[in-house]
């Protein structure tokens, strides 16, 4: 089964997916289409102020409120929960409290301190109104800059601001730099933005008191972490905790892991014996979920005459905020392992750190360590500016081309012989008409039109085979009348997998698409979930393996049955034949009613039923690569920069479905060209943060997001039919090749953007400081 | 609690009766009492346009009125756009065929938008039906495979009258 890399009867089509009968016609469930009897609803009061001591807190009076059924302070839910740890995180280092509810004092702008629990959200929220809270200011921690040396600290508790500090220096680097043609430096620098999945975070959480079961329905991408933290928080067993998986309005990394929100609700269902229902609304989303992309990352490189690439030294700043989603993370050496990227480079040494503010809480989104990528692509931009190369040669004479492959990089991490950085950056050049474009540029700048075009290459790491990242579970019955329901480990949120496993599935067993179907959820076996890029390789591997197993036994049993040699016997679409001899057939519901209500007619010792159970373990890791290019105009009169194309060259392997390919990779284009142009999470040096509503957080809508074209490479994995991961890739390249391009346009006027994002004024500033 | 007003108008078809507070917001209402749980609630505040019903043929969001306001109208949520169980509408369909949808949230408010776009503009450019939708946020798609849909739906939609 290993290594079959062709496309099947199904994978490597546009399926048109299963899911979407029932989304397009608004019977899809999600979290707050859910409704239990005697639900309540909850409601969190959420710190006005960054950073503030708790002088005073009376709920007297929200309580006494007609359909007010609680009113929990930190004191009242905090001691029934002593981690917030998950399942990544490891128990041993130093994290924030465990604190669901600020207790005695707040460390940001939407801590919650006090939570209400009514008949309806609207008494909810009227209560909110009545809980008497005092507070004494304090001076809030919120430049990150500053943060590791500031005399306030963010958690007390902690002694420091400093999260974590990594540093791996290494001496061939200096004797590099010592002796190279050319040094060049530059701090670049990302912005606070956020995941902002259309559907906000939720979770309705029904205790049985007597059975000690709590039945959970929640907006996750991970329902295996929800059981196993869940189970934790409450101090139940996993077998108790019983997770629902409905459908899921997006994530992009928000709902990997449980938020103290979460938990709060657990507990609190728990202690009331209550259904209880909390839907967050968009001002929390945004501004208390989580943030990212907070971070910075000095760059110098050596460079020798010819422009190769001899050097790198790195130092990474990250903002954590108060209480990161998913405990404290050190991205930033991911990011820094991963800066030499699809080029060979030389030796790298490297720091990183992450700090704590009061502000919202760093979490994962979509490529959490894309820093490697920003820094380093707009960093080969600027010293083909300084060496005065062209960018696409600079790159050309750097990039890993096949023979280098395999390949050790500096950092430590080796890429396999299946990347193709080489291959899809030349067809994105071809895509976009490279050399015609730099004509065409500098013909409009003679009229005074201002064009752009930036790119950006990289190899993602995807289905990292790793901890509890490393596997996936698939368990596959075909029913009596030859269908077959599988149930798995993944939390498919806009990813498309109950159509692309039915896909793989179907190919592997023989049957056809739209006799699958998945499960996800309570009843399937562990596994990490949806995010990461890994559900094609790695779930991918388990479904294969589960229906390749089943598949076996209906050969067996069908030339039984057949009096055929299995070896003569074909399944698809749910039939068995005899090859060359297709009148010689019987259908997969024959075969498996035999299995399991005529028994006896299975071949001697063979067991009854038509099931298997398989768990693919991925290889440490699988890389997808990609290059995008894009071209961008910019108007010096307003600063506005509008895209005018945007080409992808992307090789995830073997494509499951083309059609869900693309759909990943615009999705993930729009979200960086929104990061770098408009999306904002911006805070007042008081902390407080100024964009809480679509306003003034600016998503970006069809009207910013230009046509999207895709080319794909397709260098089969050596994992299970060839596949690699895709997810994430379109928003780890979007940000450094918009970024680029709007560097490019701006060159003539002599501007060196580092920072972002470049909103017009941003862009007219850049060019006003660069004629001064 | 505040005073109850008897609520009642069409829905989809049907009549749905219900009682709500001046300040229940049509939203609510057509997802609580109506059970329409199509109708998605994104932001609350008027933007995203996940909450889009029609009103009297009109695409509204239903987060920003209040039931009240809505009380005799004459509502179709995603839920009534399909003619029968066997066939989709075919904004419904071209949402599907091109993959103009992921994590399907922000669909039901596209589905409705698109549809009353299409109802003024039959035959609209690519520049227009940008603009046209617009009006509306998804964080999945890119756009890409919305904008061919409604491509598609308007080319079927003139062809079938
Ligand atoms: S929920 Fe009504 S516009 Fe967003
Ligand atoms: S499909 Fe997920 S927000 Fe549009």
């Amino acid at each position: 089964m290993a290594g079959t890399a062709a496309a099947g009867r199904y994978v490597g089509q546009s399926v048109k997916r299963l899911e979407d009968p029932r989304l397009v016609t608004g019977h899809g469930r999600y979290v707050d289409d859910i409704a239990l009897p005697g639900m309540l609803h909850a409601a969190f009061g959420r710190s006005d102020l960054a950073r503030a001591a708790i002088t005073q807190l009376d709920t007297t009076a929200a309580e006494a409120l007609e359909g007010v059924r609680a009113v929990f302070t930190g004191a009242d839910l905090n001691p029934h929960n002593d981690s917030l740890r998950a399942s990544l995180y490891p128990p041993t280092s130093p994290a924030p409290p465990a604190n669901m509810l600020a207790d005695g004092d707040v460390r940001f702008v939407g801590d919650p301190y006090v939570m209400v629990v009514a008949e309806s959200r609207y008494i909810a929220e009227d209560a909110l109104d009545l809980v008497e809270a005092e507070f004494e200011p304090l001076d809030p921690v919120v430049d990150y800059e500053t943060a590791a040396d500031s005399e306030h600290h963010v958690h007390p508790e902690l002694g420091g601001n400093l999260a974590h500090d990594v540093a791996v220096p290494n001496p061939t680097q200096q004797e590099a730099f010592e002796n190279a043609a050319h040094i060049i430096t530059e701090t670049w620098h990302q912005h606070r933005q956020t995941n902002v999945p259309m559907e906000t975070r939720g979770i309705v959480a029904s205790w049985q008191p007597h059975a000690g079961v709590m039945e959970v329905w929640a907006s996750s991408q991970s329902p295996h972490e929800m059981q196993l933290v869940g189970a934790r928080v409450l101090g139940i067993g996993e077998h108790k905790m019983v997770v629902h998986f409905g459908d899921v309005g997006g994530g992009f990394g928000q709902k990997m892991f449980l938020g103290r929100e979460d938990m709060a609700v657990l507990v609190a269902a728990k202690l009331l014996a209550s259904p209880l229902k909390w839907i967050e609304d968009r001002r929390e989303n945004l501004m208390a979920s989580n943030h990212a992309r907070i971070e910075q990352m000095a760059v110098s490189m050596a460079v020798d005459g010819d422009g190769c690439f001899l050097a790198a030294d790195l130092d990474q700043l990250e903002d954590d905020g108060a209480y990161p989603l998913g405990g404290p993370a050190t991205p930033g050496a991911m990011a820094a392992m991963l800066f030499p990227g699809p080029y060979r480079m030389g030796p790298v040494s490297w720091r990183a750190r992450t700090v704590y503010t009061n502000t919202c809480g760093r979490g994962a989104y979509r490529g959490p360590w894309q820093m490697e990528s920003v820094a380093r692509e707009q960093m080969i931009d600027r010293v083909a500016r300084e060496v005065g190369m062209d960018p696409l040669e600079l790159r050309r004479r750097n990039v890993l081309r096949p023979g280098d492959l395999p390949y050790e990089a500096p950092t430590g991490l080796s890429f396999e012989t299946t990347i193709s950085p080489e291959q899809t950056l030349e067809q994105a050049a071809e895509m976009i008409g490279y050399d015609e474009f730099r004509a065409e540029q500098a013909e409009a700048r003679e009229q005074g039109r201002y064009l752009g075009l930036g790119m950006a290459l990289y190899i993602e790491p995807t289905s990292m085979g790793m901890g509890p990242l490393g596997t996936e579970s698939a368990m596959l019955r075909v029913e009596v009348d030859g269908s077959v329901n599988v149930f798995m480990g993944t939390g498919s949120h806009g990813q498309s997998l109950e159509t692309t496993m039915a896909q793989l599935v179907a190919d592997e067993l023989g049957v056809r698409p739209e006799d699958v179907t998945l499960h996800q959820g309570h009843g399937s076996g562990y596994g990490f979930g949806t995010g990461g890029s890994r559900s094609a390789v790695i779930a991918g591997g388990a479904a294969r393996a589960a229906a390749s197993g089943v598949r076996d036994k209906v050969v067996a049993i069908a030339a039984h049955l057949m009096e055929a040699s299995a070896d003569d016997l074909e399944v698809a679409d749910g039939v068995i034949s005899v090859r060359g001899t297709p009148a010689a057939s019987m259908t997969m519901a024959q075969v498996a009613a035999t299995a399991y209500q005529n028994s006896d007619a299975l071949p001697a010792g063979m067991d009854a039923g038509l099931e298997h159970t398989a768990r693919y373990k991925a290889p440490p890791s699988t890389h997808s690569n990609a290059c995008h290019m894009c071209v961008c105009e910019l108007d010096p009169g307003t600063g506005k920069v509008s895209l005018l194309r945007y080409v992808v060259s992307e090789d995830c392997g073997v494509l499951i479905n083309p059609m869900v390919v693309d759909g990943q990779i615009a999705g993930g284009v729009a979200q960086g060209i929104g990061g770098v142009l408009y999306e904002h999470c911006v805070y007042d040096e008081s902390g407080n943060p100024l964009a809480s509503t679509f306003l003034d957080y600016l998503v970006p809508t069809a009207a910013e997001v230009p046509e999207l074209e895709t080319g794909h490479v397709v260098v089969p994995s050596d994992t299970p039919g060839g596949h690699k991961g895709t997810g994430e890739g379109g928003a780890i390249g979007a940000p450094p090749a918009v970024f680029n391009a709007v560097a490019d346009a701006l060159a003539p006027f002599g501007a060196y953007p580092n920072r972002q994002p470049l909103d017009p004024d941003t862009v007219l500033g850049l060019i006003a400081s660069a004629s001064d | 609690m505040a005073d109850q007003k008897s609520l009642s108008m069409t829905v989809n078809g049907r009549t749905r009766r219900g009682r709500g507070e001046p300040r229940l917001t049509l939203a609510d209402f057509l997802r609580e009492q109506a059970l329409c749980t199509g109708v998605h609630v994104g932001c609350e505040h008027g933007v995203c346009g996940s909450c889009t019903v029609l009103m009297d043929g009109e695409a509204v969001r239903s987060c920003l009125l209040f039931a009240v306001q809505a009380d005799g109208a004459d509502i179709t949520t995603v839920e009534g756009l399909a003619p029968d169980p066997e066939t989709l509408h075919p904004v419904q369909e071209a949402f599907r065929d091109c993959h103009g949808l992921q994590c399907g949230f922000c669909t039901p408010g596209f589905i409705l938008s698109v549809a009353a776009f299409l109802e003024a503009n039959p035959d609209p450019t690519d520049d227009e039906i940008r603009h046209g939708i617009a009006g509306n946020l998804c964080r999945c798609t890119g756009y890409q495979g919305i904008v061919a849909a409604t491509r598609q739906a308007a080319a079927a939609m003139r062809a079938g009258e």
